[in-house]
């Protein structure tokens, strides 16, 4: 008993039963609509598990979310809501696609450039709202969304424009190609490299026929890199004063506003950082007109909340949403069953983490009852 | 026990056990018809879990409840209101821009046929109630424009309006003046002689002397016993709610100040309604001395305190620290200034609840050397530290360095955010409210803190609403009415009287006559 009381009150503990309803309704639902479940799940553990591939691309997928989700839960803890990841991803693109495609630089220098200025204009666009808040008090989740569609018409405006704009598509000119930071760009193609891979199947399948790149990389160091920022240093310190009781922050000495815009440009680089990765990293290498919003920063928001705004628990549930967006595609294919169930899947899973205090106070109830027991 | 029509209350062999702690443990309470019964105890002693049982809001464990002799199940608050059982929490709950009268009648409302609110009938019955019990409101006023002790005769008013023969008063006196408290002790006198009884929960040993009949004593959840009021002295009272002998008065020597160390010079705040807060103030502290500012709340304390943390921006005037301007800069600058403050809310000014104690420790001093070494903390030396202040204040449990402040009760947050303030080595140490919500033990321990720190040859800001804890602890009184401040005494030549007049805003009798 007591060992029982002790597993549910861990976080993780939590999380897991979340996601396990996740499932359950899920169910529901398909065997209402008249599929199988069991066979629906099994697409989905196939479309993910069964070959090197699939889990390249889950990682291909996982890699911007998790960078958002990183920022979300970075200004989470500096006591912001950073809604407005999606707009700092989307800036962040534009910016990193201008300069990737105007810029004709050795990878080495080109690289690096391109993903500085996705990442700069991204913490631009996250320290507009930090700034907008610190001054005038404005609540960052309405400048958020408005700047959310900024971004998306800009997108667009610069997609359309005369210089960026690619005759005959919906799209810019794609960055040049020393902007890659696939694994291994050229090598990959070369006689020597389709030679050596003809030899070891497993790694040709990963290099040849996904975009693997450095994306997830990227996410993984960032996240250690924010804990480290959180919970070692002194900048840290104050960013989770600020976070979690300003009012003592301040009368302590620390300057809040200042601080505030700080996390806010951090959120945003993380935010620009996503986009950067995904413009280097996969086909096709360019921004599109966007009819809607990708969710690239939205689902961040999913992720975050699934983590608990831990950045390594980030790193998790970013694998976990990504397998499910990518396995949930052979749910249509192999059982016909629509993705919106994979949706609805999500849907619940966060619904029921935000239900998550229910977990220790059944461990309290437990504890309690076991007492009575043991008396 | 013998089960008595005589009793309001009995309630005998409560237990309440909250996980494997017990809150309770066969408490006993008879409480006669017609009496005020107070009910001591220190800060989670269980008083108010007792008053809580009776009220439904708790469930006991063990025990029974006979209320006029009978046999109760209070499951719920309605069930106690339909047995005549009225409760005025410590903390008001009214909505403030209703009236008076439609906060008396809120959940009770008395309706014409179609549902239709009767307004005339329900303002024509709080009037009666008002003057039944000499209860001075304006039934029409606003209550965010009623004064605190209003608002509490308001609560206390609901209670009676919803037919309540045993109103349970938690901590009635902790929010009011001198005066509204002599006027309180008034309303329940004239209550008990209509019949009705009163339980009333309370760390102050004074007002329970002047209106209390009988008096039980819980001490860490366990019963002490009920003594009758008139055959006890305070003293007496206080080593029973402790469980050791406590002395009353802080003892200290005579002050003996020296420079100017805080300076306030014609300051002039803004309020929050466009009105001036604080008007015109000239204050001056010296090291090793401690000055007391008397007050009623809401006269300019808040704003004060601002002030000079530069929270708030004073409009005119000047700060000085040991001769420096301070005013209008920053809390960083402040602080940097060797100024420490004790705040009055110490969950939301004074400590980061989420936070750590060790890191609740060094929030002021996180950027200082040894406690970080180029941007990165180090946690060795700040636990370390942390672990030195909990052994020398003695913070309770011992091992709670690693553990969110939050889980500390409020006497020991106090005792970190004191130790913190200290370990500064400050100038200048401003305490607001210190022993807010602490019990005596607590409290004796404070004041000791700021004496000593006094002869440490800091100078020492003391601004409390509690007038006894002002006239104890204070080299030097003034009393701050209206944002100005009225009348300057020397401990010795203050008396209660003189200054709880000033409080209220009438004239120093010495210019009078």
């Amino acid at each position: 008993m007591q060992k029982t009381v002790k597993l549910l009150r861990k976080p993780i503990t939590s999380t897991v039963i979340a996601i396990l309803f996740g499932f359950l309704v899920a169910s529901v639902v398909l065997l209402a609509a008249g599929y199988n479940p069991a066979e629906a799940f099994g697409a989905l553990f196939n479309g993910v598990f069964s070959k090197p591939k699939y889990l390249s691309n889950v990682m291909i997928k996982a890699a911007p979310i998790t960078l958002t989700a990183v920022s979300v839960a970075f200004a989470y803890r500096a006591g912001l809501f950073n809604i407005g990841a999606e707009g700092q991803y989307i800036v962040g693109a534009i910016a990193s696609t201008l300069v990737g495609y105007l810029l004709h630089l050795p990878a080495i220098l080109q690289v690096p450039l391109v993903i500085l200025s996705g990442m700069a204009a991204g913490a631009l666009y996250g320290g507009l709202i930090g700034l907008l808040k610190a001054r005038f008090g404005i609540h960052e989740v309405l400048t958020s969304i408005m700047l959310n569609w900024v971004a998306l018409y800009l997108s667009n405006f610069v997609v359309q424009s005369k210089t960026f704009h690619q005759p005959n598509s919906t799209a810019t000119y794609p960055v040049q190609q020393s902007s890659y930071t696939m694994l291994l760009p050229n090598w990959k193609l070369s006689d020597e490299g389709l030679a050596f891979l003809r030899q070891h199947k497993w790694l040709s399948e990963i290099l040849l026929k996904t975009d693997v790149n450095f994306g997830f990389l990227a996410a993984v160091v960032a996240a250690l890199l924010i804990w480290f920022l959180l919970y070692r240093s002194v900048k840290g310190f104050e960013f989770r004063a600020v976070g979690s009781n300003h009012a003592a922050a301040e009368l302590s000495g620390i300057p809040v506003k200042r601080n505030m815009v700080q996390a806010m440009l951090i959120a945003g680089a993380l935010s620009g950082l996503a986009a950067a990765m995904v413009i280097t990293g996969t086909n096709p290498h360019r921004i599109s007109t966007l009819a809607a919003f990708e969710n690239n920063g939205f689902n961040g928001l999913s992720v975050a909340f699934i983590a608990g705004s831990s950045p390594i628990g980030c790193i998790f549930a970013g694998l976990l949403f990504g397998g499910l967006l990518y396995g949930g595609q052979s749910i249509q294919a192999e059982v016909g069953a629509p993705t919106e169930v994979i949706n609805i899947m999500i849907g619940t899973i966060v619904f029921f983490v935000a239900l998550t205090r229910i977990v220790p106070a059944l461990a309290d109830r437990l504890e309690r009852r076991g007492i009575r027991h043991a008396e | 026990m013998e089960i008595k029509k005589e009793y309001a209350v009995q309630m005998h062999g409560i237990t309440k056990r909250f996980g494997s702690f017990y809150a309770l443990d066969g408490v006993n309470l008879d409480v006669e018809k017609g009496t005020i019964h107070s009910l001591l105890g220190e800060n989670g002693a269980g008083k108010s879990t007792l008053m809580n049982i009776l009220y439904g809001l708790y469930q006991a464990d063990e025990g029974e409840i006979y209320l006029n002799g009978e046999l109760a199940a209070i499951k719920n608050p309605n069930i106690a209101i339909s047995h005549g059982i009225g409760m005025v929490h410590q903390h008001f709950m009214l909505v403030d821009n209703f009236t008076v009268t439609q906060n008396i009648i809120l959940g009770k409302e008395p309706v014409r046929a179609g549902g239709i609110l009767d307004m005339k009938k329900a303002r024509e019955h709080v009037r009666r109630i008002v003057e039944k019990y000499g209860l001075q409101v304006d039934p029409d006023a606003k209550i965010e424009d009623i004064s605190v002790g209003m608002q509490q005769r308001v609560e206390i008013l609901k209670a009676l309006y919803r037919g309540a023969d045993l109103l349970i008063l938690d901590e009635p006196t902790a929010v009011l003046t001198p005066q509204e408290i002599d006027e309180l002790i008034r309303i329940m006198h004239n209550l008990v002689a209509d019949g009705k009884t009163i339980i009333i929960i309370t760390h102050k040993l004074k007002e329970i002397k002047a209106s209390s009949d009988f008096c039980t004593v819980i001490r860490r959840g366990k019963g002490i016993g009920t003594v009758s009021v008139q055959d006890v002295s305070e003293e007496e009272l206080a080593s029973k709610m402790v469980g050791r002998s406590v002395r009353l008065a802080v003892e200290k020597t005579p002050a003996q100040p020296g420079h100017t160390a805080l300076e306030l010079d014609r300051v002039t705040v803004a309020g929050s309604r466009g009105v001036d807060a604080v008007t015109e103030l000239s204050l001056q502290v010296r090291k090793g001395e401690i000055v007391g500012i008397a007050g009623v709340d809401g006269n300019g304390q808040k704003e004060l305190v601002e002030a000079i943390t530069c929270l708030a921006r004073c409009k005119s005037g000047m700060i000085r620290i040991n001769g420096a301007e301070v005013q209008n800069t920053t809390p960083r600058n402040v602080v940097d200034h060797k100024i420490s403050t004790i705040h009055e809310d110490r969950q939301r000014r004074g400590l980061v609840l989420n936070f750590t104690v060790a890191e609740n420790a060094v929030l002021e001093k996180y950027r200082e050397k040894p406690f970080q070494k180029h941007g990165v903390l180090d946690r060795g030396r700040i636990l370390s530290f942390a672990n030195e202040l909990i052994q020398e204040y003695d913070v309770r449990p011992e091992d709670c360095a690693q553990q969110p402040v939050r889980g500390l009760s409020g006497g020991n947050q106090q005792k970190v955010i004191i130790a913190r303030e200290v370990a500064n080595e400050p100038d200048v140490l401003i305490a607001v409210q210190p022993t807010r919500g602490l019990d005596v033990g607590a409290i004796e321990y404070v004041h000791r803190a700021l004496v000593r720190e006094r002869d440490r040859g800091r100078a020492i800001l003391l601004i409390s609403l509690e007038l006894d804890e002002v006239l104890h602890v204070s080299d030097r009184i003034a009393v701050l009415y209206n944002g100005q401040i009225v009348g300057e005494f020397q401990q010795e030549e203050a008396d209660e009287k003189t200054i709880g007049l000033l409080m209220a805003g009438g004239k120093r009798y010495a210019e009078n006559g």
